[in-house]
């Protein structure tokens, strides 16, 4: 199989009969650098923080899949990775760090907890009920207690289809 | 030392100190609590380490609750002080142990004990802006979703 289909995009691209040259349209190109490029944030709240850094780490390796760059500034990422139970005293952090990211930006809530507050739902005054009752849009749920690696890397890979299907590549 | 020779040097030289029932642990008075406290971190006790200070809400009365450590003679003691719900304040233990100070703060924020003497008693945990005390049994909030019970 030669290499070019090996490409997701595959049937967006036309190789020019004879020459050394690829066509595609800049919306698939803008999509396809957009979804194997996205640098999430240096940012765990709780114990599936060290699943996100498994992740990271020599054995499952996000960096495959091109978020492997952590950044320790928001200005600098595409994704928020909120892995692990948010207390209200974060959430406030969370809303600015989110403020502070530069569009396009997407979110990835890993774990139960930040779902839906998870096992600290019920009886619990100090967590908040998940990142959507923060006001803040979620692409992909992980669900887990907590999600392994590669559920993590599924989570990604789900947000990358999502940015290849956008309608406008340059939202 | 053991804790039984512990507790009876304890009581020895504090006759309003007793034991609690059952265990080995010494209730104080808190109009004696300082002078007890400066007792049990000078030597012979030498209790350097404050390792805990927590409090449970039993509705008649706060018990307030100190668990000390020596490193050097290695042995430990915990130390009680029953609270009226109407009169929840103690003095501080800061002077003595530096580790009371976060600690305290911590039994404020959560339990509304107020410590006089305390340098800078803040809440520590919660939002600055918190109302009400959440370890509290009387302690309510809207925000709480109650467990469904099957």
């Amino acid at each position: 199989m030669a290499v070019i289909e090996k490409i997701p995009a595959a049937k967006l691209i036309a190789k020019v009969p004879g020459g050394g040259l690829i066509l595609t349209t800049s919306q698939s190109l803008l999509k396809w650098g957009k979804a194997s490029s996205l640098w999430p944030m240096t940012f765990g709240l709780a114990c599936c923080a060290f699943e996100m850094i498994a992740a990271g780490a020599a054995r499952w390796d996000i960096d495959r899949f091109g978020a492997g760059v952590f950044r320790a500034s928001p200005r600098q990422c595409d994704v928020m990775i909120i892995a692990g139970t948010i207390c209200i005293k974060m959430g406030d952090c969370i809303r600015r760090l989110y403020a502070q990211m530069p569009e396009p930006k997407y979110v990835i809530a890993m774990g139960n907890c930040a779902i839906s507050g998870g096992i600290f739902h019920y009886d619990t005054y100090s967590v908040v009920k998940g990142a959507e009752s923060l006001g803040i849009p979620v692409d992909v749920f992980v669900p887990g207690c907590p999600p392994r690696p590669e559920n993590l890397l599924f989570g990604l890979m789900k947000l990358q289809e999502k940015i290849r299907n956008e309608k406008d590549a340059a939202r | 030392m053991r804790p039984d020779e512990i507790s009876g040097a304890i009581r020895a030289r504090f006759p309003e100190a007793t034991e609690e029932a059952g265990t080995k642990n010494i209730i104080t008075p808190k109009e004696s609590l300082l002078e007890v406290a400066q007792y049990l971190r000078d030597p012979p006790l030498a209790f350097d380490n404050l390792h805990c200070i927590t409090a449970i809400d039993r509705k008649e009365k706060v018990e307030l609750v100190y668990i000390l450590y020596s490193t050097g003679e290695r042995h430990g003691v915990t130390l009680k002080v029953y609270l009226t719900p109407d009169d929840l304040n103690v003095a501080s233990l800061s002077a003595i142990w530096k580790s009371a100070d976060w600690l305290e703060r911590e039994v404020y924020d959560l339990f509304g004990i107020t410590f006089s003497g305390h340098p800078d008693l803040r809440r520590i945990l919660n939002p600055y802006d918190w109302k009400g005390y959440p370890l509290r049994k009387d302690y309510s909030n809207p925000q709480i979703i109650a467990k469904p019970r099957l």
